[in-house]
Order: C-alpha cells, then structure tokens, then sequence
C-alpha cells in the first residue's frame, strides 16, 4: 500500500473541499438570492466542469497554468515555481473540478428554503452574509453536508485532471487513483485490488457516515 | 406619514396607486388578488416598483427617478404576513430576538420579554415554531415584528388564524401600544369586520386600483349593511 499517496490524496481532499465550500457558499447563495439574468449564465459556468471531460478540462489548466500563457508565467513568478506538476496546481485543478459538485447541492438546499423566511428576515435587517450564515445554512444542513462529502469524495477518486496537470511525482502529485492506474499498468492486480478496496471504502464510510446523520435527525424529527 | 405614489406590474397583474396615510391606524381593504399584499411588499421594500416614490414621515424610501431603494431592513419598517414564517430553527424568543442585534443582551432579554407579554405569549418563550398552533405563531410573529420599534408596522391578515375574542382582545392591546410609541399602521385585510372593528381610516383596493379612501363607516358602509343583514336574517 501506497501511504505516501493515501495520505497527498486525503490532503488533497481536505484542502479543496475546505477552499471549494469558501467558494460555493456564496456563490450559491447569489444564484439563488440575487436578480438579473446574468446569474444563469454563473450557475452554467459553475456547473461546467461537471459535462467537460476530465482530460479536456486537466489540459486546459495544464496550458493555461503552464509557461506558455501570461497567466501561468504571472503565476510563477508570484509563487517561484510553476502552478503545473505541483500540489498547489493538483489543488486548483480539483477546485475547479468539483466546484459542481458542492455548488448544486448547495443551490438546490438553500432554493428550498421557504422564500417567506428570507423576506422576514431582511425586513428584520438581515444582510446577505447574516441571511446566509443565521437561516440558509442552518435550514440547509443537510445540503452542506452533501456538498462535503461529494466535494470530498470527488476529489479522492479525481484521475484525469490529476493526470493531465500533476503526472505522477511521488509526494507531490501521485495521488490513489494514479497509484492505482500504476499498478493495473503494471499487471500488479493484487497491489491494484488493495488499492481500490481502500478508495471504496473512504467513500462508502463517507456515504454511511451522511446516511446516519440524516437518519438520527430524522428519528430526533418524528420524537 | 406615509406618502407613496407606485406603478408596478407581475405578469398580467398591474398595480397603479397613488395615495398618502395621515391616520395612524390605516386598512387596505379588497378581495383577494385585488394587490394588498403586492402593495404592502412595495411599502416594505422587499420589491420594486416599475415607477414611484414611497417616503415615510417625509424621508424617501424608495424613488424609482433618482434610483433610490433603501434595503427592507434599514426603512424603520416591520411586516407580519399572513403566514408566520417563523424561523424554524429558533424558538420563539430566539425568532423575537432575530431583529435586535444592536442591542446588548440584557436589554435584547429584555425587549423580548416586553413583546411576548404584549402579545400574550410569555409562556411561549422557548417553544419551537412546530410546536406552536397557528394563532400562537401569529402572535410571535407580530412580537418580532415589533421587537426592533418600527415607525411603519404593516400586517397582512395578521389575525387570520386567531379566534374572534383573542383578536379583540390583542388589537385593542395593540392599538394602545401603538399609539403610545407614535407607530403608524396599516393593515390589509378582506373581511370586513376586521375593518370595521377600529376607527380606521380605509383604502379601498380593487383590481389594482384605489377606489375609495376614508372612514371605515364611509367607505364600508355597504359591507356594514351586507354583514348586518347576514346577522339579522332568520335561519334556516
């Protein structure tokens, strides 16, 4: 088993699933708060990366990230080195991936809270930030915490985008599913099957840790 | 004084009003879809209109020429709606408490005390909104309404869920409450009683029109006759 890339893909997940919720949250709850046909065209782009093919969108970064654009020469100049084949380019790259995927259920929590309670409360002198931290979030947990898991569980099982913009560099980029890919090239089935066995199981102790919640709020609603 | 002038249109329905309350205690009366709640979104700022001007005690709310419109929560207005909408997540002092962020804990605890018993609803201080039945959740509505001292309260058929005795008796504590602190208010209700019940001054509304403006026993006095002769006819 493979621990050092065990342990780069659950840094990986942590650190996007933490920047994608500081993105989606708003982002969310512009989409469904704010007026203008404008939002339409933001929840599209948002929900792009869900109908893109994971290599097309992994070499799109990968030129854009690289040295032949301005934005990735801009990139490595601030930063000292290159956004590609790096964990910091891993990680915007699986921001961007799985932004659908803590953006959706995030949209479809907070639409589904009554609209009565919005009003009541900016007429009670709620800005966008209290109207989104004091009802939206609290009356959409469960939303919250599927854009989590997803998010997370996204990201642990990433493989194309990984591929194109990080290749497959021991520590730094060589996540589970690359080590994974690794071994089936290699034929080494056994190695391969521990590895997969393990990438299933984080996501169905995830899925079971969520379906639990539900279930307890579930029985503490109908006590 | 409340002083407004509004054109606003949703979908096929279009409201045209142009009116101004001196009275402090004012009743938008019409038949449902006449526009008494559009009207009263439009005065609470939580929409906007195509043109006008909405300005409270001469200060301009909302003016649509010089692209003026002061958020719901900054217009020293309160609204009750029909439905409660009480945050679910909150009990009911909580829900009180929602709109007096500004103030400290202890006159927050305080405030919300205050409001519950003017609505006679101490006891219910840490009941859950599912917990509460319709009247009871009315009269938490209409504390947290009040909890943050607005200059223009408006409700919305805020006694539709209380029986006749409890709403004769809420309004008439109610009706003192506001005068003394200089509250205007208006209500918009379609059942005529409720009109009738206060000297109020009453705006006639229908299809989106101000048909009347007046004293209830003016402007009501068919309704009047309609409802006596309701009364007075023999059973059966």
């Amino acid at each position: 088993m493979d621990w050092q890339a065990f342990a780069l893909s659950l840094r990986l997940a942590t650190v996007t699933t933490a920047i994608l919720l500081a993105i989606a949250v708003p982002l969310s709850a512009l989409i469904v708060l704010g007026r203008g046909r404008w939002l339409a065209a933001v929840e599209a782009l948002a929900t792009l990366p869900m109908v893109l093919p994971p290599t097309v969108l992994g070499f799109f970064l990968l030129v854009l990230l690289g040295p032949r654009t301005a934005v990735g020469r801009g990139i490595a100049a601030l930063l000292g080195h290159p956004l590609a084949f790096s964990f910091d380019g891993l990680v915007v790259g699986s921001v961007i991936y799985s932004l659908p995927f803590a953006v959706q259920p995030l949209v479809a929590g907070f639409a589904s809270v009554d609209a009565a309670l919005v009003d009541a409360a900016r007429v009670l002198g709620a800005g966008p930030v209290r109207l989104v931290s004091s009802i939206l979030i609290p009356l959409a947990r469960r939303s919250l915490l599927a854009a989590v898991v997803l998010s997370f569980l996204h990201t642990i099982g990433e493989f194309g985008v990984v591929l194109m913009l990080g290749g497959d560099i021991p520590g730094a980029t060589r996540t589970l599913s690359i080590v994974l890919y690794d071994q089936v090239e290699n034929f080494d089935y056994a190695a391969a099957g521990h590895t997969a066995l393990l990438l299933l199981g984080l996501s169905a102790l995830a899925l079971v840790a969520v379906y639990a919640t539900s279930q307890k709020r579930g029985r503490a609603r109908s006590a | 004084m409340l002083r407004f002038s509004l054109d606003s249109r949703c979908g096929s329905f279009h409201l045209h009003v142009e009116c101004t309350f001196a009275s402090d205690w004012t009743v938008i009366f019409g038949p449902s879809g006449a526009g008494k709640s559009t009207l009263l979104r439009l005065l609470a700022g939580l929409d906007h209109p195509i043109h006008g001007r909405v300005a409270l005690d001469g200060r301009a709310l909302t003016e649509t020429a010089i692209g003026l419109r002061t958020p719901p929560g900054h217009r020293q207005t309160s609204l009750v709606s029909q439905q409660p909408a009480l945050f679910p997540h909150l009990n009911a002092a909580a829900n009180v408490a929602y709109g007096l962020r500004s103030l400290d804990r202890a006159a927050r605890a305080r405030r919300v005390d205050e409001m519950l018993d003017l609505v006679g609803a101490a006891e219910l201080a840490t009941r859950r909104p599912h917990d509460l039945s319709g009247g009871q959740a009315q009269r938490i509505a209409l504390a947290r309404a009040l909890a943050p001292g607005p200059r223009l309260l408006l409700l919305d058929e805020p006694f539709s869920a209380l029986d006749g005795v409890a709403s004769d008796a809420l309004l008439v504590r109610l009706q003192t409450w506001l005068r003394d602190r200089k509250v205007q208010t208006v209500v918009a209700t379609h059942d005529a009683t409720d009109a009738l019940a206060t000297s109020a001054e009453v705006l006639l509304l229908r299809d989106g029109r101000l048909t009347a403006l007046g004293p209830a026993t003016q402007v009501l006095a068919s309704e009047r006759e309609r409802l006596l002769s309701r009364l007075q006819a023999p059973r059966g």
